[in-house]
């Protein structure tokens, strides 16, 4: 007798396959057995009623750091998880830069064991291009890559030295691993500690230029031209970078980007009216608004392939001091898809468009399985009320951070189940299990 | 209370007419300071913390006199360190304090917004005595009544701030306050010391000193930093003095007769000041200092809820 799960009456949005209409989703073990407008359901079979909900693949997040191991008071493996299955995300990419850095198949292991226990959202962990992610030798790529890596990145901190970068790329391609890049010249960044522009100065905050972005992901693009590897852009805020990835991809080069919810939906105008909120601080910094109005273009047009959440819990240690003491970073899981529904109601953004760009742009970035809803995949499923308004309590949150602007806003979107594998790990109203 | 505000912290968020309303009382306080005995009971049993994270002696001397004139208590707390190195944080340095019962925390810190934060976890009234290049409010305060005092009203009037407005809290403030009084604000320096988009603050901006001063009723000189030389933006005092300092010379040639000359101090004589031009007539900066005092005697008065009218007699 096999395992049988029907989701009934709901849009079902599969970009990948095409898919945009009212349907039936038939999961069978833990795959997807059918997509049909019509379709008994065997009386025994179980079902999730999605009238008036929306049926997407479930999403993948290319960027969040789960802190574990090391700093486990802020996040786990499974807290993550579990704050990921809640916002519909149900694969994540964990960055490296954990305590230690994952640059060997110990931590790579370690992370995926967490992940296997906790038993929610995919894990894939992302291994450090250098060792130590101290930017001077390479780290052991194909280790890496055996133990489970998807991708390769410093994440946190760029890599400085051009020659570093040239034969990370180069190295990389033994191994077919995509390097995920964390673009900032850290001599233009200084002290700064917000984007630089008429905000930063009625602050009194230090200042970092826009340029500070651009010019390593310029240089990055040089140096794909030079070596053949594949390059992908985190967390791109800027107009300039995001001119530079339209260039590089009409030029047939394989660069790839990713922009964040908050990248797209606030600015460093925000920072000022938040009177120096630390949820508002984070690296790259909340932009200019003709940067935010880049990025939203660079996303619409395809030149941006994902949103990434860049999820970065801290706890209030981090947080709760001077804003040029506190540490970058804000939780994103279970705002991502509420905060980006937001642009499709201001016309930014197709459904379509930001459904792909959480699902099947961000799997094929990283070659990823899942993204898509197509007969035999995965069944990895999150259904969405587009109309469910909220307001976000932060101690109601399933991620250890509280480290959100966010807080006490009105959001309308909400993910209702997250379905991984057949799986229901989250059904709203329900205790996470 | 200054008008809305419980604090003081930014003059972005003052009024026109909460500035008028400390400077019209520093009026008051500056007769206090003149008279023999030097001692009013307006602030008896109150208490003011001075709270300074960074080196300063004359703010916080200025703060000290004119909490002890108003016959408050006033208590120093010296901290050399940054909370982060120093294990307690900020929060926690403020709330402790606060446990002590004061009326008024004066606070400078090294951080932009540090008093904000302090102000959103304590229940008395703060005053920023400068945060990072954010504000100084007292300064510009007290800026407002010395151009007042000397020019007659600021309506009307064209001031000219000199130097490295990029990390110059003062220009802030006053670049806030001026132009709710009235007055045109111009900014001049090397271009690396002019921050971004400072021309949508409301000022015009200008590399040329002749051109920045010609026709200006007042000129601020900022003082130079010695550590920002080398950081790179400038490369060394000898050329900043010829181009952007002002010599008796310059003053004569470019300056006219009715223009004074303000500095928030302490001076770097022969860098931004020649010494014949910082001692010489159209010079107001010792007026400045006596000013502080007054101006900060009505912030302490007006936050912390002076008793009777005594001392605007």
């Amino acid at each position: 007798m096999s395992d049988v799960l029907f989701i009934e009456g709901g849009r079902v949005i599969d970009p990948a396959s095409g898919v945009d209409g009212v349907r039936t989703v038939v999961i069978r073990d833990g795959k997807v057995a059918e997509v049909a407008e019509r379709v008994e359901r065997p009386r025994d079979a179980r079902a999730v009623d999605a009238r008036n909900r929306w049926v997407t693949p479930g999403f993948v997040d290319l960027h969040v750091h789960l802190r574990e191991p090391g700093q486990e008071y802020k996040e786990t493996v499974a807290t993550g998880a579990r704050a990921a299955v809640a916002g519909g995300f149900t694969a994540v990419c964990a960055m490296p830069n954990t305590k230690p850095v994952n640059d060997c198949a110990a931590v790579t292991e370690l992370v995926l064991a967490r992940a296997a226990a906790a038993g929610l959202a995919r894990v894939y962990p992302v291994g450090a291009i250098s060792k130590g992610s101290n930017g001077e030798e390479l780290a052991e790529y194909g280790e890496l890559k055996a133990s489970g890596c998807v991708a390769l990145s410093d994440d946190g901190r760029p890599v400085m030295s051009s020659a570093l970068m040239r034969r990370a790329l180069e190295y990389a391609r033994a191994f077919g691993l995509p390097l995920t890049v964390h673009e900032e010249d850290l001599h233009l960044v200084g002290k700064g500690v917000m984007h630089e522009g008429a905000a930063a100065t009625r602050l009194g905050l230090k200042g970092i230029p826009s340029q500070a972005e651009d010019v390593m992901v310029l240089r990055d693009i040089a140096l794909v031209e030079l070596t053949g590897g594949r390059l992908h852009v985190a967390h791109v805020s800027t107009a300039g970078a995001v001119r530079a990835i339209r260039e590089a991809k009409r030029r047939g080069l394989p660069v790839t980007g990713e922009v964040t919810p908050h990248h797209l939906a606030l600015s460093d105008e925000d920072v000022a009216a938040s009177g120096y909120s630390t949820d508002f601080k984070m690296n790259p910094p909340l932009r200019a608004a003709e940067d935010v109005r880049a990025c939203r273009e660079g996303l619409a047009d395809g030149t941006l392939d994902a949103i990434a959440t860049d999820h970065a819990p801290h706890s209030a240690v981090e947080k709760d001091v001077e804003f040029d003491a506190a540490a970058n970073g804000i939780v994103g899981l279970e705002t991502a898809f509420s905060v980006c529904l937001g642009l499709v109601r201001e016309g930014a953004l197709t459904e379509r468009r930001l459904v792909e760009a959480l699902t099947a742009g961000p799997a094929r970035v990283f070659g990823l399985p899942g993204g898509t809803l197509a007969r035999g995949a995965a069944a990895d499923v999150a259904v969405l009320d587009p109309a469910a308004e909220w307001t976000l309590d932060p101690a109601r949150l399933q991620s250890k951070g509280r480290n959100t602007p966010w807080k006490g806003r009105r959001l309308a979107g909400r993910c209702t189940h997250t379905i991984v594998g057949g799986r229901i790990v989250h059904e709203e109203g329900k205790a996470d299990r | 209370m200054i008008g809305r505000h419980k604090h003081c912290i930014a003059l972005e968020d003052f009024s026109r007419e909460e500035i008028l309303e400390v400077i019209d009382l520093a009026v008051s306080m500056k007769e206090v300071l003149q008279r023999p005995i030097k001692k009013v009971p307006s602030l008896r049993g109150k208490m003011v913390v001075n709270l300074f994270f960074e080196a300063s002696t004359r703010t916080r001397s200025s703060f000290e006199t004119a909490a002890k004139i108003l016959s408050a208590d006033a208590l120093n707390w010296t901290s050399s360190s940054s909370s982060v190195t120093k294990g307690e944080t900020l929060v926690d340095t403020a709330k402790n304090l606060e446990a002590m019962r004061p009326d008024v925390l004066v606070i400078r810190h090294s951080a932009g917004g540090a008093p904000r934060l302090v102000a959103e976890h304590v229940g008395c009234s703060v005053v920023s005595a400068g945060d990072g290049a954010h504000e100084h409010p007292s300064q510009g305060l007290l800026d407002c009544f010395t151009l007042r005092e000397k020019l007659g009203t600021l309506e009307g009037k064209t001031v000219a701030i000199v130097g490295d407005v990029s990390h110059s809290r003062v220009a802030r403030s006053d670049l806030h306050a001026f132009p709710k009084l009235g007055a045109k604000v111009r900014l001049c320096g090397p271009p690396t010391m002019m921050p971004a988009g400072v021309e949508r603050l409301g000022a015009t901006v200008h590399t040329d000193l002749k051109e920045a001063v010609d026709g200006a009723d007042a000129v601020i000189m900022l003082r130079i930093q010695h550590e920002r030389i080398g950081d790179p933006l400038i490369p060394g005092t000898r050329e900043y003095s010829k181009v952007w300092g002002l010599n008796a010379k310059k003053a004569a040639d470019w300056l006219k007769p009715s223009c004074v000359i303000l500095h928030p101090g302490p001076i770097n004589r022969g860098v931004e000041l020649s010494p014949e031009v910082a001692d010489g007539p159209r010079s107001v900066i010792l007026d400045q200092v006596q000013n502080g005092v007054a101006v900060r005697m009505a912030i302490l008065y007006l936050l912390a809820g002076g008793a009777g009218e005594e001392a605007r007699a």
